[in-house]
């Protein structure tokens, strides 16, 4: 790949762009053979780098990036409320310990999501802003309800099943920041997924009102998180124009949305045998040909109407997240009211 | 984030120093059209952001592991402590201002970095001795 | 464990030893012993205290303060779950953490009134943590000296945690106190709106007798000035005084006799558990 579409051609350059023009040119005149990781943007990017955050870099991958993490962080943020709110009714304390840990570590995830999202130079109360006013979204399956306990154990099981199948493959993403934060995320992620499976397993071996709550989450939960993985992205749907392409170039994405979410299926249909949950698809079945499970069609018309705001829960988790953020505000400002008198008190007496 | 792989601190933004604005220049109007379609009223500014280091067990540097918002010093410390460290993942933590941060710049790169290239008699690997000399 | 016991019956046991038994022998023929309805005290303030605290998960100011009122909740929570089963094997029931937890009934809860209160803003939770966790510093420090060993090694542990929630609470309430004008007076209010339960905390009750008495505990009324001290300090830096007693005072906790929000407390806390008698989780 060549070129290098930081520098707009029809922009004059200035003497504060030297160098960056310096950097362009030398890169397009083909000097930077065996210097690679010297190189611009593209050859960077060609010889699997990683971009770090005062790297010129193409505006559109870091329109895509702070895209990107910013959803991703506001996903962790949101994703605090379903499991959050059966911290105070959790069946055993042991439980409840476990569950505020994890959403503790959701919240911790979306700090370091939106950290690394703010090294691309947009501010974190902007991100939040914007996922306020409904200008950024996050992940659709949040707006699903947690109807049961069993939801605690589904939504470790298969949301964060899905999440880490999505995941693993960013801690090689081409953004420096966002790979770091992804390893940190990844390493904590699979705690979740652990204790998932296992409240599901001991409900499946408990009464029958308990494997009954079981079966009736994985019904519930198990078409939308085949859904977290993205629309259709291979065959004919890749020529629909959507991010894919751009983002596997850029080393955003790693693998199209269809065969993660293939990779998903493969993977969960021995542990619901194992669980002993059925899941809830009539056209589930190995296919010897193809090496991978089949599975039925993807209702994209209800993912879709979610994603555009008619879910369950999408005004209840917006309205959640923003009066907290508000009732908060009094408080963020007595601590920059302090903060600041603080420091004029510190020149006073050093004066 | 830990091990070697990590690198020095990232100011987590693009003008924590003048240089890093001129340096920057390419992509800074980028980023505040990105910006630009955000609310009428003034927006709350953020507290100011911190970056995090972390010694992870004694013995070894302290080594950056993120950063994080808080309104001083010592909540930052402290926030640091429930962010980076929940998992016993530190026994010391340093926090710095991410504005007190100077870092060089893409643009400084060829003039700070390449002169060390050709220095390969720094390197014991450029010197030949005998095989058969130990301890050397 | 002994799945014998009823919950019904042996949620009564704590006070019937402590009526029984006062300054009787340390074992008694069924291996209850006294101080039990002491240390069940402190374990349902560390357990009811540990729920309210958890539900600021969310609903915090700030996301790094979800983390850190979530980190203080876990070492309550902890605290409780330390004691409860010791407080089995000696209370001549046998229960486990759950038992207590999940299928005791309102009578039978032994914490302060200040602990089951409801969550209010943010200058309240600072407020209540600030003295409760003065409070918890004062306790565990004189339990070190306790002539039980499982006490000493659960209030050495629980000290290195409150020292540190006394801290954060005293960050605060020193930010709000001396913030802006609006912080301020929430922080007043929150200081007044708390007063009528601290009384409470020093009451010196016969379980609180009995185990000063063995020398497993200490008198609650004992620890009054240094807790006062420590929450004295704190406020003058956050600009603001202690305001005067308020014409009454919460009285009953260590006798299970709770103010409204209780109730409401242990059905959200209890619900599950109760709806599946026997199942296990």
């Amino acid at each position: 790949m060549y070129g290098n579409d930081v520098i707009d051609p029809n922009v004059p350059l200035n003497a504060a762009e030297t160098a960056a023009y310096d950097e362009a040119a030398a890169h397009v005149e083909g000097r930077a053979v065996g210097e690679a990781s010297q190189g611009g943007f593209d050859a960077l990017i060609a010889a699997d780098q990683r971009i770090e955050p005062r790297d010129a870099m193409p505006e559109k991958y870091r329109e895509t990036l702070i895209r990107q993490i910013a959803q991703h962080a506001h996903s962790e943020i949101i994703g605090m409320q379903p499991e959050g709110n059966w911290i105070t009714r959790a069946p055993s304390l042991r439980r409840k310990a476990i569950l505020i840990a994890k959403v503790q570590d959701e919240a911790g995830h979306g700090l370091y999501l939106y950290s690394a999202a703010e090294t691309l130079g947009v501010d974190r109360a902007e991100l939040l802003d914007r996922l306020h006013d409904g200008k950024q979204k996050y992940s659709s399956i949040f707006n699903y309800p947690t109807l049961t306990w069993a939801d605690c154990g589904a939504i470790g099981w298969l949301v964060d099943g899905a999440a880490i199948m999505n995941q693993v493959p960013l801690c090689r993403c081409s953004y420096g920041p966002y790979a770091r934060a992804m390893i940190r995320v990844c390493k904590e992620e699979s705690f979740h997924q652990r204790q998932g499976f296992e409240i599901l397993w001991t409900l499946m071996r408990g009464t029958e009102a308990q494997q009954a709550m079981a079966q009736d989450a994985a019904d519930r939960w198990w078409w939308p998180a085949l859904a977290m993985f993205g629309p259709p992205d291979t065959g004919e749907a890749a020529k629909g124009g959507g991010h894919t392409e751009q983002s596997m170039a850029w080393g955003i994405k790693r693998f199209a949305n269809d065969d993660l979410r293939q990779k998903f299926v493969d993977m969960m249909v021995p542990q619901a045998d194992k669980l002993g949950i059925v899941l809830p698809d009539p056209d589930l079945r190995w296919n010897e040909e193809r090496g991978h499970y089949d599975f039925g069609e993807i209702d994209w018309d209800e993912f879709w109407r979610v994603l555009r705001g008619d879910g369950p829960c999408n005004a209840e988790r917006i309205e959640h997240r923003r009066s907290a953020h508000e009732e908060g505000a009094w408080v963020r400002e007595a601590a920059t009211a302090y903060a600041a008198k603080q420091a004029s008190r510190r020149q006073e007496s050093a004066a | 984030m830990s091990g070697a792989s990590t690198p020095p601190a990232e100011p987590a933004t693009d003008t924590a120093t003048p240089a890093a604005a001129t340096a920057a220049g390419t992509v800074a109007g980028t980023v505040a059209d990105t910006v630009a379609d955000t609310p009428q009223a003034p927006p709350e500014r953020s507290w100011p952001l911190w970056e995090v280091f972390v010694r992870g067990k004694r013995g070894l540097s302290h080594v950056h592991a993120g950063s994080l918002h808080a309104p001083d010093a010592l909540f930052a410390l402290r926030n640091a402590r429930d962010v980076y460290t929940r998992r016993q993942e530190g026994v010391s933590i340093w926090v710095v201002r991410a504005d007190d941060i100077t870092a060089s710049s893409p643009d400084e790169k060829d003039s700070f970095f390449d002169p060390a290239a050709d220095k390969i008699y720094r390197h014991p690997t450029f010197y030949d001795v005998p095989d058969d000399v130990e301890y050397l | 464990m002994n799945a014998d016991v009823s919950p019904v019956n042996s949620a009564n046991a704590p006070s019937e030893s402590e009526e029984a038994l006062p300054g009787a022998a340390e074992n008694g023929p069924t291996g209850e012993r006294p101080e039990a309805a002491y240390l069940l005290g402190l374990a349902d303030d560390a357990m009811v205290y540990a729920q309210r605290l958890s539900e600021w998960m969310t609903n915090a100011p700030q996301i790094e303060e979800d983390m850190a009122l979530g980190n203080i909740a876990l070492d309550l929570l902890g605290q409780a779950r330390a004691l409860y089963p010791y407080i089995g094997s000696i209370d001549g029931t046998g229960r486990g953490e759950d038992d207590y937890a999940m299928l005791r009934d309102e009578r039978d809860w032994r914490n302060v009134h200040l602990v089951e209160q409801e969550r209010g803003d943010f200058a309240d939770e600072m407020a209540r943590l600030l003295w409760f966790s003065a409070y918890q510093v004062e306790l565990h420090t004189a339990l070190t000296g306790s002539s039980d060993d499982v006490v000493v090694g659960v209030a050495g542990k629980a000290l290195k945690e409150v020292r540190y929630h006394l801290d954060h609470a005293s960050l605060w309430v020193v930010r709000l106190g001396d913030g802006t004008a609006e912080s301020h007076r929430r922080m007043k209010a929150a200081l007044e709106r708390v007063q009528p339960h601290l009384a409470e905390l020093f009451d010196d009750d016969d379980a609180s007798v009995t185990a000063a008495e063995l020398g497993v505990g200490v008198l609650p009324s004992s620890l009054h000035d240094g807790v006062v001290a420590r929450v004295r300090r704190v406020v003058q830096e956050a600009t603001l005084t202690l305001p005067d007693a308020s014409p009454w005072r919460s009285r009953g906790g260590r006798a299970g006799i709770h103010s409204r929000p209780m109730g409401y407390l242990l059905a959200e806390m209890q619900h599950i558990a109760r709806s599946h008698p026997g199942a296990t989780w």
